[in-house]
This record gives structure tokens, C-alpha cells and sequence, in this order.
């Protein structure tokens, strides 16, 4: 069975690929991975303000208490340097790409335009593939209109395309006025591919600490319906590249995302969850069910039940419940 | 190439002994340390020696063992040295006696300090190496910071040519932190003085088994004394190859130096003899007068051992008639001090046979002066030479002291003075936190090495850890700086924090015209008005330039928080004009580049910001024609103080000590305890403020403070009777107080501002979440109310002890802490578990204390946390020495148990007239709780009724002992490094005896008084001094260790993560009759923590629910009774413990300096932590019996074997 695809312009065996997430923080998950069958490996994300504000909590550290008490005019050896920038995870880039021969997306989440630009520029240098911008951030200042919002994610865009050859994704939330514009207006901008969605953080109450405690839940099936939808209403009206991530847990969930026109099905929670030797499992009954049901490729059925090609685009459409659905087909609108 | 730097002699003796030796053993102690810390960070950076070899720097468990890895090394033939001071080279005699009577050639390096004698001292004099003047160690010695760096390497060639091993001593503090600017010598210069042919001999005389020979025989007396004797051609020799080395170095360097250095006129008459930095003060002196036409003249002594007699009358001028000798030591009981003898000595010598150009014995006499870092200056130089010009010279004097007890001292006219006026002097008050020292040293490296100026920094820090005042003196000048004395006519003051200003006189060093700068927070057209009215007084009598900043706001909005240093700078450099104002601020931010570059451009930028933004904000206040300040300065000690404290403490306090008279002092160190509490410190910006509303009256917040400043009192509402109206009270929500009053109270003066309090809180706001019972609030507004309120509060009647459940934390809490604000840092993590103590056993507590961080802020004057109750009782402390606190304790223990025992059978013989019932009473009571104590303490009090009628033989012997009877607590406290290093033999000796003492280990896992050297405890993973590369090994576990004996009560506690476990524990351990070895968690500064936010106690949760700190105890007695001994109080790790090693600095700066180091180690101590838990888990449930003999409730009238 043909399962190869297209992403961002990489020919990839198959349609599974690991998402950013701790995982590829070691090595040898890396290796597994490949060995497991992962088409290509989106790394963890560079955070930019996690690495500036170990910079200032460092600094912060080493000064407290100094210089005050005759006996102890320091608490701290300082080394005559410090790993404070992003070598670390370009070092890891480099030695991924040594250690397995698969693409290596990297992931940079940038918090000022200065750093989305150099540290993609550096991340391209330390030898990734591509590159995933994971663009995101909560809009809470009310003065703030949603154009400005989306401008922001076209500047940045714009920017980290015009110092890096490599192939941009953007990795995106949801939360959008119009979700099909801001699509469009990425795809025009020159990125190379969507992933949709991101999943973050959501705070929680404690109830007996009276205190917030964001985190993050491993996803459930579920949370691909709403990725589902969108790579569905995308498919066939953008250039860039198509990844569906979040609640892709079989190979059921991958075959349908791949149908609704997804290029490639991101992994994750799965993963965590049952471990990263399950790509193969999930590969197996992939192909298995494409067998079973005598397809010819992976590309046979990317888009094949998009909102162009299918039955009822409306159905992608509808978003409430409606009493009666009329069994005659309206007219396209 | 030689390098110009600015640095202090610490760091430049390093960067020789670096280079010239292959293997160092070292230890931390103040003021050698940085040396020693140095050296290990070079080592783990892969820096190499002379001979492109990476030297092996390891630590050992005390001075005592690192002289013994010296010994070793030498033997085996490398080139071995060590950095050490103080106790530490007492620590060394023995082997030192040894490496000199092998004639192996090492240098150690000292900063000579204090050896500890009515008191401990951290500062320099000279009594230490004074200590090893018979281990037969040549002495070589420093003058300055120039000079160490030289006497380092002269000390090392000579020593290899000689084959005698030498200490390079140098004046701990006033040379060791010196900064100054110094020619660092090259490779070639350390080469040509010690070529690689000096190495062969050393490696020839290795021991090897290739080439095997015996060392270390015993001899017999047909043996011994010839044998001593053998070495005397080696140190017949030994002067003349130190003055070759000084010899030669002249050749290759340029600088001239001999065994004894003449200064001054050719014609002298007068000479004064000494050594250390007290050479430059008189240099500058003798240069002056001599200049004014004075016949004086200074002799340097540089080499001190061997005393080269004839060198040193051959260094006299002809014309001298009389001779001072100062010695920076005391030698109680000798005919003179040892510099003095030795001069006597050798001048009879000389003369008698024709050495020299003297022609008759000069009356010479001798002095003391400088003991523990006094000041020395050019004043009593001259009074020294004043002294000599006397008909009849005072003998055997003191200078730089008013002795009016043996009226020894010698007047000194403060006014002389001989700074010259092209030197430019600075002073700088700041506050600790503020960046002040590192700015002004940073300023001495910018116009050092960036002009062609002299500069010299000292600095002078304040024994609190809290709140702390550093005061920074800096010179300036186109001529070589030999002012080893502090700053006292300044062209240029500043301020740094204007509530200093309330206290000190700082307008008084600065001359005529010169200038004053303060950061204050008003207005230039406000700040005048708001000065003290001596302060405006001052600026108007000394016609000074009075200028304003606000640099907090400048910090703030640059990004820098409280950290005023760079504005500052900025500051000093416009307006003292040390350099153009461009070019200065040029080289600053130059600097900041290069300091602040590795730690990222955030750091850079807001540094560079604040310069930018720093002279628009300084503004110049013209001075009006009068005074309209804000009235005296503050008094140092509030007015209720006793008179003692007033005239003697407040005194110091004020920083006038130095003009307190040896009458003021007790001649045995003896000092009353309860004095913290008149020194009104005012440190906290914010306070706690009690919502009684919200309070579940829980006292956790009680429990933690570290400072004894937040209270709680139970009481009846009739005692409400004239209570200020902001008093607040509710009603107790404790049944067992039903119907009285609750109050908690802050004292807002003695707060420091650490919100610990707030942090463990777990009351919350039901309306408003982020408030809880107590809340955060600015000091200055409540100030005054408090004030009042906190004096009503002390007023209220105590709870009656035996009606307090102390098992219960909420009732225990309500017991008089008889520890209070000490001068721990804000937040400290260990002086909450003393508190605790001193709640609970403090009336009948006797305390050994070692030396550390609990010996400082316990003991260090001017005042003292330990305090007393109602009645005059509460703990009584000392510290000995630090490697012998356990042995010092047990000697407590056996001392009262002997004299207890004693009580007991004077008792019984007296039974007969003071009534049998009495006497069996007094002699069965048993005294385990409250209630027992109160009524042995009615018996006693009825015995010494009886007493005083009586005037038997036995009744005078009971009398001063009969509170014996009364059962006494004797406490043994210290820090990791004493309990897990220095003092672990005889811990473990004190422990395996079976006596009844209780000993608290303050684990903060390094050695924090000395600035966070490694120990034994220092878990894995940790970056700390001696462990730059962080700690390959796991922490030592001492309560496993204990608990092998079985008769030990064992406890490990962390009083943040469950202050009821850690309650539970004291109470067990105290009523245990044997020996208890208690180990608190104590989360410090050291850790890389925001210990002055707080968050201290959230550690210590971290700590436990990560498994990294377990919590359990071992009570023999369980075993007793059938059940495991071994009580488990963590349950299993909730979390990885990976969550508490980046939550510090220690363990998450690892992941900055060496990741993939980290990521090992950090892998590593998760496995540390499953396994120790599961072989806890098992050792708790293991069943049948585990009884071990328990020892004897008081051993009677035995031979202890003692250690």
C-alpha cells in the first residue's frame, strides 16, 4: 500500500508524523519514532520568553544576597559562561538529524519579532527540515481590535519567511472572528503549511486551594472534530500544506482527517498515553483498512470527503441543530 | 605578559598558586575562602597550571584533613599547597610539624586572622600564624595586595631551594578583600623563578614503591634529639635563599624586595618594626614626617621565620636610638609579644657581635595594635613615634584603643592626618541587596585598568544578614595607594538608602567643599526639608554640593527592581570627575557588556538603560542659608534599654565602638542575653496585617517566622482594659480557651518584610480569593499604631505553661518564643526550628552552639536574639569552637548530671534538717512535663528557703547548685558542615555515649556562612562553592547512620512541608533519656531561592512531595514497647523530582553551566530518591524485635570515655 504524502514540500513515506511535545525532548524517543515508523518528527517548541526569563531569573539569583555579609560575599560559583540562548535546542536539532534519517521540524515559539527571525534563521542553520512557528498567545487587552491580533501572526510570518529558505508551517488555535480569512491570508503570506490546532493550557480551579492551576489534558477523540471540520473547508482553496493535529488516537481518526484533506495526521497524546511504539500499530491498520476497502494510496483519499468533494458540503457548515433536515438537497449557495 | 588588574589579594594569590602547584587540598574558612573557591572553579573549568596540567582541587572535612591530603601529596612528590586562616591553621600545627620536620617544600597561603579566644573573630591579625611560629615553617609576609602577589612566588621558589616549607601570610580582610591594582605576574616570571629543574628533587624524594623508603619512624630518646638537629643547615640557609628568590625576582620583574625593608630617613632616630599591612600605613607616615624634616624611619619585616637576626640589624641605620616594635597579636602572660622578642633578641645578638652599623643597644619597646581588624593609621603611627620621642617611652603598650583599665594605650591625635590632596576619597553607604559593592568595585576596575590611576577599594559589611549595611571606602590617585586604613576625609559621600540617614552621621567624614549625593525618593525642592537637622547642620558648616536622585524609581523603571548600583555609579563618576563624564559613561556601559554579557542581553540592556536614564533624574539641591530638618538623628537602642545596652551595644551599634574604652567590655566575653529587642531595625517595606475576620487561628504563620515578630496570645477580655484603639481582638476558636481572647500581633519594627508568614497562610478570603488572614501592607503608615499595639501586646498576661497543650502546633504556638529577631537573613529557614526549641524548653534550655550561620545571627554583637521570660529564665548559650560543638555539648550534659547528682546527695545528707519529704521529693521528682517542672521548681524554691537559714558545710555547697535539681535541656545546634564534615567524629562519639542531649542538625546542605561551599550533605546535582560542576556524589545520610547504633532518637523534619511532624519530633526528642539527633530541612539563600519572598516553606512542601526530603522518626521507646521504631511521615512522591531541582538555583543553573551534566545527574537523583523511599518503606515495616538496650535515664557517677 501506498502511504506516501506531501508536506511542506517533503516526501514523506507516510501521513504520520509525531507533534511537538516533550517526547522529542530525548534522543532515543527520536529513534524510536523512526523506528516505530513516524514519517518525520516535529521537535518540542523553543519558547523565547522561557529562555529570557531563565536569563533574568539567573542573573537575579546569582546577585541576590551578594556583597552584603563579609563571610559569604557570594552564594554561587559563576562559570565563565552560561547555555542561556537556544544552543541547546539547536544542538538537539543537529544531533536528531545525525541519529535518525527523517525530516526534523523544528518548533520556535518567538515572544518579540528580534527573536522569531533570529532564532529561526539559527534553527535553519543547525540543519532542521522545516519549520513550525507555533504562534500563540491570549489576546486580553480589550483595546485590542482582531485585526490587529491577525496582523500580528502575518507580520511574523512575513518576517521568518524572509530570513529562512526552509518551509514554514503555522500552528494555530482556532479562535479566530474568521478562521477561512485568516487561513487565506497566511496562505498569500507564503506559509508552506497549517497545522491545526494547537491545544494549550486551560486554567482550572482548585477547589480547596481557592487557587488557579492551569495545565493540560491529554486530548480524546473528540478534540478532532474540530480540526476535522477546518481541514475540510480548507482542502483545495489553500497552497500551503494541510496537518491535522489533536484527538487522532487510531488509525480511524487518521483516515478520516486524511479524507476531510489533511496532508499529514499529527500525534501526540496517543503517544503519551500508549507509548511511541503505537505509530506502527496505527500504520498497520491504516493500511490494513485502506486494503480492506481497495484503495490505492494515500493520496487516493487525501480531500476525498472535503467539503468540495463531498456529499453535503453544508454539513461542515452546520453548527447548530436543526429540527428538520430536509431530505431534498438544496441548491449550492 | 604581564597584566595590569584591579583585584583583591585573595584573587591575585590564587592566580599564582594556581599556576605553581598540582594538587590542593582545600576548606572553607573566612577570609581565605574566595582562594580556595577560586581554584576549584578554575580546576572545573580545565584551566591548567604552569606545567599545562589541570591542577586536582579537592576538599576535605576540615583544615585538620586538608593538611593531611598536603601531607600525603608531598610525600608522594607533587607540588601541594592549601588556603586557610584562623582555627583552620591551628588545625594545621600538627601536621605542619610534621611536613617541616620532613623538610618537604610547600607554600600555605593565610590570611592572617583572629584565633578565637573572649570571642570569635573573622578579621585580621596575626595571632594565628603567630600560633606556628615553633612547627619550624619558614613566614614569609605581605604588606599589600602587590605584595602577595609577589611574596606568593618568592615563597614558592624559596621554598623549593630551600626545602623549608613556608607560610605566605597577608592581613585577613584589610589586604585578603583589598582591592587594588597590581601587575599579575606572567608565566615567564613564575618560570623564571621556578624553573622545571627544582621539580626533580621533589619528585626524587617521592615515596614509590619503585624506590621504596620509610618516613614517619618513632624514635627513642638515644635517637630523637640528633635527629631534630639534622635540619639545622636547611634553615641556616634558608634566609639567604629567600632574599636569592627576592633577588632574582628583581632581576626578572623589576620590583626590589629584601628579608627586612628600611623606609624613611637615612638619619633616623626613631624606628618602628612591624609587619603586614600596617607597614603601608607607617610607610605613608614615615614619608610624611620625614619629609618634615622628622628623623624616622619604618623597618619592614617580610620574613619572619626564619628570624634572620643579622639581616635585620644590618637593615638599621646607625642613628637609631630607639625602636618601637609593634606586634598585630596578643600574648597574655609572655615578657613581651613575639615580634618584640625576637627583635630584643636579636639586637642583644647583634651588638654583642659587632653586626651592623649600631653602635649601642637603642631602648626599645613594644606595642600592640590592629587586634581583629582595628584600624591602624597614620595617627597612631605618629603616636608611636611620639611615644619614642618620650623622656621615659610607655612599655608594652596598645595603640588605637582608649585602655582605661591598665592604661596601657597611647594617645592618639585623630586629627593628624597625611592623605594627600591629589587623592580622591569615596564613600558609600548602601544596602546590602543594592548592588553597592559590586558597582564601586566595578568602578576601581574602570578607572584601575582603564587609566593611569591608583585605586584602591575596601569595604566594610555588617554582621546582620538581614538589612544590612555595607559602607564602601575607595581612593583614587596618580601615585601608588598605601592607605591601609579606612576613608575618614571624603571628598565625596553617598547615600544609598535615606533611612540610613536617620541613623548615621554621614556628613561627618566629608571635608570642606566636598560633595554629598543621596538617593531619596522627594522631590530636589522636598529633600532638604527632609534631611535630619545635624545632617543639614553638617552639609552647612562643611559649605558642601548637595545632590538628589531617586534611583529606586530610576531601577523600577529601568527594570532593575531594587538595584540602585549602576545609577549610582553613574552618579559618583559625574560628579566627582574622576574621569570626563563621556568617557566614563563609555566605560561603564563597556563593563556592564562584559560583566552582565554571559547572562544574556535582557540583563545587558536594562543595565544600559539605567545609565541612560540616570542624569536627567540627578539633580543638585542648593543648600539654604539654615537648618529646617526633621530633628536628631535616631538613637541606636530604644529608650528602655538598660543602661548596659544603651552606653556599651547601642553604641556599637551606632558604629561608634571604636571609641568604647576597655572599661566598657567584660574581660571573660560574658554578655546578657535579651538585647535584640531595643534595636528597633525598621527593615520591612511591607508588613503582615491580620484580618481577624478571615484568621482560623491556626498559628502556622506563627510557627514559621523566622524572626519571632508575628504573635499570638490567648488572654481574658478584662486584660483589654487600656488596649490602643487599632488593638484588634477576637474571640479564641480554641475550645479549651472558649470565652477568652485571641490576638495576633506583628511587631512592625523588628519585621523583615520576608512574607513567609503570608506564603504558609492557608486562610483564604471567601469574597476575594487572593487575600488571606494576613496580607502584605506598606510599614511606614502602620509604624506608629504598631508601635503601640505591639507594647500592649507584650504586656498581656502569658498562658500558664502547664495548661497548654504543646502537641497541638495552635497551642504550642502560643508559648513566648525565647528567640527573637535576630540577624538572620529575611526568611531563613533555620532559625524557625530554634524558635521552636526555645518555646518549648527554653527556661531550662543550655545551648552549644557551632560556629556558622546560627552562631552568627545567635551571638554575633552588637545584640543577641536568645532572651528571657518573665521570671529572668531562658537559654543559655556558647559557641566553642566549630569542629567540637557535640564533645562541647556532652561536656554540658555530664557537667550538670554531675552536679545534679551532687545536689542530690548534699539533699539527702541535709534530709534530716530541711524534712525528709522534701528531700525524697526532691530527689524522685519526675519531671516530664510542665507540670512536673513547675513543682520540682516550688521544691527547689522551698529548699533554698530552708537553705539560706542554714550554715552547714553542705548547705553552703548546695546553695549555688540547687537549681540543678530542676531538670535541664542541653541542646546541641550547628549546620551540616559541622554535623556531616567537621565535626562528624565527634558527633558520631557524642551520639554513640548514650547521654541525654539533643542535638539539632540546620541542614541547608552547604556550608552557608562562608557563602555555600559544598558538604557532605549537598545532595546531587547541586551547583555550590568546591562543586562548580555540580555535585557528582549523593548526600550523606546521616539519620540512617545514627539509627544503625538503635539507641538513638532519630528524627528528620522539614517544618514547612508538616510543622506538626516537626513539633511532634522536638517534644520526642527532647523527652527521649538518651542522646536525639534531629535533621531540619532549612531552605536558605544558598539555595538560589526568593528566600526574602518567602517562599522558603513552599520548598520545603516541594522538597518532601517530590521525595527529595523525607520525613520520619526513629524512637527507640517504639521498640520497647513491640513496635517498629521507625516511623515513616512522607507518603511516596507525588511528583517527579525533577519539579524541585528547577524550582532552585543550585540544581537548575546546572542545566545553564553543563546540560548535559545536569540531565545525568538530575536522572540520577530521581533514582536516588525511589531508592532511598523504598528502603525506608521497608526498614518501617519491618516486624518482630527490633529492641536495642536503651541507656540509662541519667548515668550516675561513671568514667565516660570522652573523645
Amino acid at each position: 500500500m501506498d502511504l506516501s504524502t506531501t508536506y511542506l514540500g517533503l516526501k514523506l513515506r507516510t501521513p504520520l508524523v509525531p507533534s511537538a511535545s516533550p517526547l522529542s525532548e530525548e534522543l532515543d524517543n527520536i529513534k524510536l519514532m523512526e523506528d516505530s515508523g513516524a514519517s518525520a518528527v516535529v521537535l518540542y517548541s523553543l519558547f523565547e520568553e522561557q529562555l529570557r526569563r531563565d536569563r533574568l531569573e539567573l542573573n537575579q539569583h546569582l546577585e541576590h544576597g551578594t556583597e552584603s555579609f563579609a563571610e559569604a560575599l557570594t552564594y554561587f560559583p559563576e562559570p565563565d559562561e552560561f547555555t542561556l540562548g537556544p544552543e541547546e535546542y539547536l544542538k538537539h536539532i543537529s544531533a536528531a538529524k545525525q541519529a535518525v534519517n527523517l525530516p526534523i521540524i523544528a518548533s520556535l515559539n518567538g515572544s518579540s519579532v528580534g527573536g522569531w527571525t533570529e532564532y529561526a534563521r539559527l534553527i535553519e542553520d543547525a540543519g532542521a527540515d522545516a519549520l513550525e512557528l507555533n504562534i500563540y498567545y491570549i489576546p486580553t487587552d480589550p483595546t485590542l481590535g482582531s485585526t490587529e491580533v491577525e496582523d500580528t501572526y502575518i507580520e511574523i510570518l512575513k518576517a521568518v519567511k524572509a530570513v529562512v529558505k526552509i518551509p514554514v508551517a503555522v500552528k494555530l488555535s482556532p479562535f479566530f472572528s474568521s478562521f477561512a480569512n485568516m487561513a487565506q491570508r497566511l496562505d498569500v503570506a507564503g506559509a508552506n503549511g497549517l497545522v491545526l490546532f494547537n491545544r494549550f493550557y486551560q486554567p482550572d480551579v482548585n477547589l480547596e486551594t481557592l487557587e488557579i492551576n492551569p495545565n493540560i489534558l491529554l486530548s480524546t477523540p473528540m478534540a478532532m472534530r474540530v480540526p476535522l471540520r477546518w481541514v475540510a473547508i480548507l482542502h483545495g482553496r489553500i497552497k500551503a500544506s494541510i496537518a491535522a493535529t489533536s484527538g487522532v488516537h487510531r488509525a480511524s481518526d487518521a483516515l478520516k482527517m486524511l479524507m476531510a484533506g489533511a496532508d499529514v495526521t499529527m500525534l501526540c497524546s496517543v503517544l503519551i498515553r500508549h507509548g511511541i511504539k503505537q505509530i506502527g500499530e496505527i500504520e498497520k491498520e491504516m493500511a490494513n483498512w485502506l486494503e480492506e476497502h481497495e484503495y490505492e494510496s494515500v493520496e487516493q483519499l487525501k480531500g476525498s470527503l472535503s467539503q468540495k468533494n463531498c456529499e453535503d458540503p453544508s454539513a461542515f457548515e452546520r453548527a447548530q441543530y436543526m429540527r428538520a433536515i430536509s431530505s431534498y438537497p438544496l441548491p449550492p449557495a | 605578559m604581564r597584566t595590569t588588574l584591579t583585584v583583591d589579594a585573595n584573587e591575585a594569590v590564587a592566580m599564582v598558586a594556581y599556576r605553581l602547584n598540582e594538587v590542593m587540598a582545600i576548606y572553607p574558612i573566612t577570609p581565605s575562602s574566595p582562594m580556595a573557591e577560586f581554584c576549584d572553579q578554575w580546576s572545573a573549568e580545565g584551566r591548567k597550571n604552569l606545567w599545562g596540567t589541570v591542577p586536582s582541587v579537592v576538599q576535605y572535612q576540615s583544615e585538620g584533613g586538608a593538611v593531611g591530603g598536603v601531607h600525603g601529596a608531598l610525600q608522594t612528590g607533587s607540588l601541594a599547597t592549601t588556603f586557610t586562616a584562623s582555627q583552620g591553621l591551628l588545625l594545621m600545627i600538627p601536621n605542619m610539624f610534621k611536613i617541616a620536620g620532613e623538610l618537604s617544600p610547600a607554600v600555605f597561603h593565610v590570611t592572617a586572622r583572629s584565633v578565637a579566644t573572649h570571642a570569635l573573630s573573622i578579621f585580621g591579625d596575626h595571632s594565628d600564624v603567630m600560633a606556628c611560629r615553633s612547627t619550624g615553617w619558614a613566614m614569609l609576609c605581605s604588606a599589600s595586595v602587590q605584595e602577595s602577589v609577589d611574596m606568593a612566588l618568592i615563597a614558592q621558589a624559596a621554598s623549593l631551594q630551600s626545602r623549608i616549607p613556608f607560610v605566605h601570610f597577608f592581613d585577613g580582610f584589610r589586604t585578603s578583600h583589598e582591592v587594588q591594582k597590581v601587575e599579575m605576574l606572567s608565566d615567564d616570571d613564575l618560570r623564571a623563578l621556578v624553573p622545571d629543574a627544582l621539580l626533580k628533587p621533589l619528585r626524587d624524594r617521592a615515596m614509590t614503591p619503585d624506590r621504596p623508603v620509610l618516613r614517619g619512624t618513632a624514635q627513642n630518646p638515644d635517637a630523637f634529639f640528633q635527629a631534630r638537629e639534622a635540619c639545622n643547615p636547611f634553615y641556616a640557609a634558608c634566609a639567604d635563599k629567600v632574599q636569592e628568590a627576592m633577588n632574582q625576582f628583581a632581576k626578572v620583574v623589576g620590583r626590589s624586595y629584601n628579608l627586612f625593608e628600611y623606609v624613611g630617613a637615612p638619619d633616623a632616630e626613631r624606628v618602628v618594626v612591624l609587619m603586614g599591612s600596617g607597614c603601608e600605613a607607617a610607610h605613608e607616615t614615615v614619608d610624611y614626617l620625614a619629609a618634615q624634616g622628622e628623623k624616622v624611619g619604618v623597618l619592614k619585616v617580610r620574613l619572619y621565620r626564619p628570624f634572620a637576626g643579622r639581616a635585620f640589624v644590618e637593615a638599621l641605620p646607625e642613628t637609631v636610638r630607639s625602636i618601637a616594635v609593634l606586634d598585630r597579636t596578643k600574648e597574655p602572660g609572655a615578657s613581651g609579644e613575639p615580634l618584640y622578642q625576637d627583635v630584643l633578641a636579636s639586637l642583644a645578638e647583634g651588638l654583642a657581635e659587632g653586626l651592623g652599623k649600631l653602635k649601642r643597644m637603642p631602648r626599645v619597646v613594644g606595642g600592640r595594635y590592629g587586634l581583629s581588624s582595628k584600624e591602624f593609621t597614620p595617627a597612631m603611627v605618629k603616636a608611636v613615634f611620639d611615644n619614642l620621642a618620650a623622656d621615659k617611652p610607655k612599655n608594652h603598650f596598645s595603640v588605637g584603643i582608649t585602655d582605661d583599665v591598665s592604661h596601657l594605650s597611647l594617645p592618639v591625635d585623630a586629627s593628624f592626618s597625611t592623605e594627600s590632596d591629589k587623592v580622591i576619597r569615596a564613600m558609600f553607604y548602601g544596602l546590602g541587596a543594592d548592588g553597592t559593592v559590586g558597582a564601586n568595585k566595578n568602578s576601581i576596575k574602570i578607572i584601575g585598568e582603564g587609566t593611569d590611576n591608583y585605586a584602591q577599594g575596601y569595604f566594610v559589611y555588617d554582621s546582620k544578614k538581614s538589612g544590612s549595611m555595607t559602607v564602601s571606602h575607595l581612593r583614587f590617585g596618580p601615585e601608588p595607594i598605601r592607605s591601609t586604613y579606612l576613608v575618614s576625609r571624603a571628598n565625596f559621600v553617598a547615600c544609598h538608602l535615606p533611612m540610613f540617614l536617620e541613623k548615621f552621621d554621614m556628613v561627618k567624614p566629608l571635608i570642606t567643599g566636598g560633595t554629598f549625593l543621596l538617593n531619596t525618593p522627594h522631590s530636589k525642592e522636598e529633600a532638604w526639608s527632609r534631611l535630619p537637622t545635624p545632617i543639614q547642620e553638617g552639609l552647612l558648616a562643611k559649605q558642601a554640593r548637595f545632590f538628589v536622585i531617586d534611583a529606586t524609581s530610576v531601577a523600577q523603571a529601568s527594570g532593575m527592581g531594587g538595584r540602585i548600583n549602576t545609577i549610582m555609579q553613574v552618579c559618583f563618576f559625574a560628579l566627582s570627575g574622576v574621569l570626563p563624564r563621556d568617557e566614563a559613561i563609555d566605560a561603564i556601559k563597556k563593563s556592564i557588556k562584559k560583566t552582565y554579557g554571559k547572562k544574556g542581553e535582557e540583563v545587558v540592556a536594562m543595565n544600559i538603560k539605567a545609565v541612560d536614564n540616570t542624569l536627567e533624574h540627578l539633580h543638585e539641591v542648593p543648600l539654604p542659608p539654615k537648618s529646617n530638618g526633621t530633628g536628631d538623628l535616631l538613637p541606636p537602642v530604644t529608650s528602655n534599654a538598660p543602661k548596659f545596652v544603651k552606653d556599651v551595644l547601642g553604641a556599637l551599634t551606632a558604629g561608634l565602638g571604636d571609641d568604647l574604652p576597655v572599661s566598657a567590655f567584660p574581660a571573660d566575653g560574658t554578655f546578657p542575653t535579651a538585647t535584640a529587642q531595643y534595636e528597633k531595625r525598621n527593615l520591612a517595606l511591607e508588613i503582615p496585617v491580620w484580618d481577624e475576620q478571615v484568621c482560623i487561628q491556626c498559628l502556622k504563620c506563627v510557627a514559621i517566622c523566622p524572626h519571632a515578630t508575628i504573635r499570638a496570645k490567648v488572654y481574658d477580655e478584662g486584660d483589654l482594659k487600656g488596649a490602643p484603639g487599632s488593638f484588634k481582638s477576637v474571640n479564641s476558636r480554641q475550645p479549651d480557651f472558649k470565652g477568652r481572647k485571641f490576638t495576633l500581633q506583628v511587631a512592625a519594627e523588628d519585621c523583615t518584610g520576608c512574607g513567609i508568614c503570608v506564603e504558609v497562610c492557608p486562610a483564604k478570603n471567601k469574597a476575594e480569593a487572593r487575600l488571606k488572614a494576613i496580607n502584605m501592607q506598606p510599614q511606614a503608615p502602620l509604624r506608629e499604631a504598631e508601635r503601640a499595639n505591639w507594647d500592649f501586646f507584650l504586656g498581656l498576661p502569658e498562658l500558664d505553661r502547664r495548661k497548654v497543650k504543646t502537641t497541638q502546633l495552635r497551642q504550642q504556638q502560643l508559648l513566648r518564643p525565647l528567640f527573637e529577631f535576630s540577624g538572620a537573613c529575611a526568611g531563613c529557614g533555620e532559625t524557625p526550628y530554634i524558635k521552636m526549641v526555645s518555646q518549648l524548653f527554653g527556661d531550662r534550655a543550655i545551648i552549644a552552639n557551632a560556629t556558622g550561620c546560627s552562631s552568627i545571627y545567635g551571638g554575633n554583637l552588637p545584640t543577641t536574639p536568645y532572651c528571657v521570660d518573665k521570671t529572668g529564665r531562658g537559654p543559655t548559650w556558647c559557641n566553642s569552637l566549630f569542629e567540637d560543638n557535640a564533645e562541647f555539648g556532652l561536656g554540658f550534659r555530664t557537667s550538670i548530671d554531675k552536679q545534679k547528682q551532687f545536689a542530690e546527695e548534699l539533699v539527702k545528707k541535709l534530709a534530716g534538717v530541711i524534712g525528709d519529704d522534701l528531700a525524697t521529693a526532691l530527689t524522685t521528682a519526675v519531671q516530664g512535663d510542665e507540670a512536673g517542672i513547675h513543682e520540682q521548681r516550688e521544691r527547689v524554691a522551698a529548699l533554698k528557703q530552708k537553705l539560706a537559714k542554714l550554715d552547714s558545710p553542705e548547705a553552703r555547697l548546695l546553695k549555688p547548685i540547687a537549681d540543678l535539681l530542676v531538670k535541664k535541656s542541653v541542646w546541641i545546634f550547628g549546620g551540616d558542615g559541622w554535623a556531616y564534615d567537621i565535626g562528624y567524629g565527634g558527633l558520631d562519639h557524642v551520639l554513640a555515649s548514650g547521654r541525654d542531649v539533643n542535638v539539632l542538625v540546620m541542614d541547608t546542605e552547604v556550608y552557608s556562612n562562608t557563602g555555600g561551599q559544598m558538604s557532605k550533605s549537598t545532595p546531587r546535582g547541586a551547583v555550590a562553592k568546591f562543586a562548580a560542576g555540580g555535585k557528582p556524589m549523593g548526600k550523606k545520610d546521616l539519620g540512617l547512620i545514627a539509627m544503625t547504633y538503635g539507641h538513638i532518637y532519630v528524627a528528620s523534619i522539614a517544618m514547612g512541608a508538616k510543622d506538626e511532624q516537626s513539633l511532634k519530633a522536638i517534644i520526642e526528642a527532647e523527652s527521649y533519656p538518651g542522646p536525639s539527633l534531629i535533621i531540619a530541612y532549612s531552605h536558605c539563600i544558598a539555595h538560589g531561592i526568593a528566600l526574602d519572598r518567602g517562599v522558603g516553606a513552599r520548598q520545603q512542601k516541594l522538597a518532601v512531595d517530590t521525595g527529595q526530603w523525607l520525613l520520619y522518626r526513629y524512637d527507640p521507646r517504639r521498640a520497647e514497647r513491640g513496635e517498629n521504631p521507625l516511623q515513616l511521615d512522607s507518603s511516596a512522591a507525588k511528583t517527579k523530582v525533577q519539579d524541585y531541582l528547577l524550582s532552585e538555583n543550585r540544581f537548575k543553573m546546572l542545566t545553564k553551566s553543563r546540560p548535559e551534566e545536569a540531565k545525568k545527574l538530575f536522572q540520577q537523583a530521581q533514582l536516588d530518591v525511589e531508592r532511598r523511599y523504598k528502603f525506608y518503606q521497608f526498614l518501617a515495616g519491618r516486624e518482630g524485635d527490633l529492641r536495642t538496650p536503651a541507656p540509662e535515664p541519667v548515668p550516675q557517677a561513671t568514667v565516660d570515655q570522652q573523645p
